[in-house]
């Protein structure tokens, strides 16, 4: 696997916005790469940024700095033409499936929107064969395809945001949050879907969430963000099993468990995600940590290497 | 079980609403009855009927179109649905007070959020403002919130934060049943962590008996004592945390179960529910659950399949089970 190129390669990906208090580091000095037909699971609690580093590796907000390579070459440099095209190839999915369709187009419009726009469609009639095959890949009624976006639930809804993120054929997707409006046995049949679709057309996904045991499901690695930069990353089984980062631990022990077997009294973490601008030079898990002493406030711990594919940010993991 | 430590006791409740599209049959005949100082966890996916249900308990269905059909509510020994509107006033916030799902929408933005505190005992407790302000600052340290910041509008606190206030809102008055829709749904779950914790301390500190609605099973295995299941407007498994998590008797538990994602069992795929919820405005007869379900027979497409005990906690209305007996 190493010798093979990963698909995506995202170094020092920095965003800040400036507000009137300050400069708000929504994503500081983020690096990660995916392999090819693999998931990137990014997890974190609303405000950390995982969102705005989805959208940055699209353009779809412009990152301030850093290099986000695409197949090899660094997007950040291509001309709004060249990005278009590049787009073909990368899609995304967003959370909410009833914002992100337009009420007043059919649910066949939608989908061959982006056939149109990539004038991909030979005429009429081939573009209505993709969008029929793509409706059939996600599990959407042929009689659905006049209907609009209110006639469908929030399930069928979400497929059609897939099919429409499908149909062009791209080799890899950013879901937003893509099932946490759902209902859990609607989410079910969505997570499935997403699965098989992976295995069927060799799809590279980053899987953003909040719901740690989401990704629990079809994440091949996971990265944990808190307050805009990466506190640990490692392969699905690695992070779930052993947990390094202070922040991590304290993110599984939150997540109620629908057993009555293993039930340790909850723990929670106290405090809440201090404020994004103009952030202090140290460790930004820091305030809320149980375990921080003096070593914390000496500045920014590095993400290291941990062993294997393992990498955590903090002071007291890594002698 | 003795009746005298029954506080809340629903029977048989149905309730619709009468729109211009059809009639919406939100709740179909449930009953469930919570005993006093215990926590009774509502499980069930959108649109069975969960919210509407608390709300016939404080009788704020909004009316027209909704409307109580069939049934009774009484609550420590006062039929609700009989009530008078000073009656009722009385009650709530008193005797029974809800905690919503969205802290952001449940708070008035123009009102300090301890004025917005004070303003319970006030009506309730007829004392003077300066003495309910008081009252409130120590509302407020209850659930962790320093009282000066009684003065601060909801806009500047944060979502968990705002869910305290709601909280000490709701506890004011000391009531016996708190009825909590959702409660953390809108929050980070290490926030969740904390308002759980709290909610579990504040219950056993006023020994209240709670009704806590949500479509987490997680949540219930942290805070609940019995859990009732709901589908389609009625309750279709009901039992003690151990009778549903341990002795799963109806398919649609089953279905739940399966469909969540869970930490401790990587490789497993999930197993949906295939289809969907069907539409209140045209049930099918027979079992609610039966075109979904993967264990039906014919018979269960014929009649509503009553309520069976298969213990002294545990009941279940599946057609399935009664032939097993």
């Amino acid at each position: 696997m190493a010798e093979e190129h990963p698909i995506l390669e995202v170094r020092n990906l920095k965003k800040y916005f400036k507000t009137p208090k300050g400069m708000l580091h929504a994503v500081d000095d983020v690096s990660f790469c995916i392999q090819r037909g693999k998931t990137l699971g990014i997890v974190g609690e609303s405000g950390c940024g995982k969102s705005t580093t989805g959208r940055s590796i699209l353009r779809l907000i412009e990152p301030t700095s850093g290099e986000v390579l695409f197949e090899g070459r660094d997007i950040l440099r291509l001309s709004k033409d060249e990005m278009r095209r590049m787009r073909q190839k990368m899609q995304i999915i967003f959370q909410d499936p009833y914002s992100s369709l337009n009420p007043r187009m059919t649910i066949s419009d939608i989908i061959a929107e982006p056939l149109r726009l990539h004038r991909l469609c030979s005429s009429s009639a081939d573009c209505e064969k993709r969008v029929q095959r793509i409706m059939e890949t996600v599990g959407l009624a042929e009689r659905l395809v006049n209907s609009y976006p209110h006639e469908l639930d929030g399930g069928r809804r979400q497929r059609v945001g897939i099919a429409r993120a499908l149909v062009l054929q791209p080799s890899f997707i950013v879901c937003d949050e893509p099932v946490s409006a759902l209902d859990v046995s609607i989410q079910a049949q969505i997570l499935n879907l997403m699965q098989d679709l992976q295995e069927q057309l060799h799809l590279t996904y980053i899987f953003i969430t909040h719901n740690l045991s989401v990704v629990n499901h079809l994440a091949d690695e996971i990265a944990v963000m808190y307050l805009g930069q990466v506190v640990e990353k490692a392969p699905a089984i690695e992070l779930f099993e052993h947990p390094q980062h202070p922040y991590t631990k304290a993110l599984l022990s939150a997540i109620p468990v629908p057993s009555l077997k293993k039930r340790t009294e909850m723990q929670p973490l106290t405090g809440e995600i201090s404020s994004p601008i103009n952030p202090p030079q140290t460790c930004r898990f820091a305030p809320r940590c149980p375990y921080a002493c003096d070593r914390c406030t000496e500045g920014v711990p590095a993400l290291r290497h941990l062993g294997g594919e393992h990498y955590v940010a903090c002071c007291l993991c890594q002698q | 079980m003795n009746n005298h430590n029954i506080l809340l006791d629903i029977q048989n409740l149905s309730v619709e609403f009468r729109t211009d599209d059809g009639v919406v049959k939100a709740v179909n005949g449930m009953s469930l009855q919570i005993e006093r100082g215990k926590t009774l966890g509502l499980v069930g996916e959108t649109g069975a009927g969960k919210t509407t249900t608390a709300l016939s308990i404080l009788r704020l269905i909004p009316d027209p179109p909704g409307v109580i059909t069939d049934g009774s509510i009484t609550l420590d020994g006062e039929d609700i649905l009989a009530a008078g509107k000073h009656q009722l006033e009385k009650m709530r916030g008193s005797l029974v007070s809800m905690i919503f799902q969205d802290p952001m929408t449940s708070l008035d933005p123009v009102l300090p959020v301890g004025e917005q505190i004070a303003e319970v005992y006030i009506l309730h407790e007829r004392i003077s403002r300066q003495e309910a302000e008081k009252r409130a600052g120590e509302m407020l340290e209850l659930v962790g919130i320093p009282a000066l910041r009684g003065r601060d509008y909801p806009h500047q606190f944060s979502g968990g934060m705002k869910q305290r206030v709601v909280i000490a809102m709701a506890l004011a008055c000391n009531p016996k049943l708190l009825i909590a829709d959702e409660p953390t749904t809108a929050l980070d779950v290490t926030i969740q962590a904390q308002v759980l914790k709290l909610m579990k301390e504040l219950k056993s500190k006023y020994d209240m008996s709670m009704l806590m609605i949500t479509h987490d099973l997680g949540i219930v295995a942290e805070v609940c004592d019995e859990v009732s299941v709901m589908y389609a407007g009625r309750v279709v498994e009901h039992g003690t945390l151990e009778d549903i998590y341990e002795h799963t008797a109806h398919p649609y538990t089953e279905g739940l179960f399966h469909s969540i994602p869970n930490i401790d069992a990587r490789a497993r795929r999930l197993i949906p529910i295939p289809g969907l919820m069907p539409d209140p405005t045209d049930l099918p007869p027979g079992c609610p659950f039966a075109p979904r379900c993967s264990y039906a027979v014919e018979e269960c497409g014929k009649a509503l399949p009553a309520s069976i005990s298969l213990s002294d906690t545990h009941s279940v209305a599946c057609i399935l089970r009664q032939k097993e007996e």
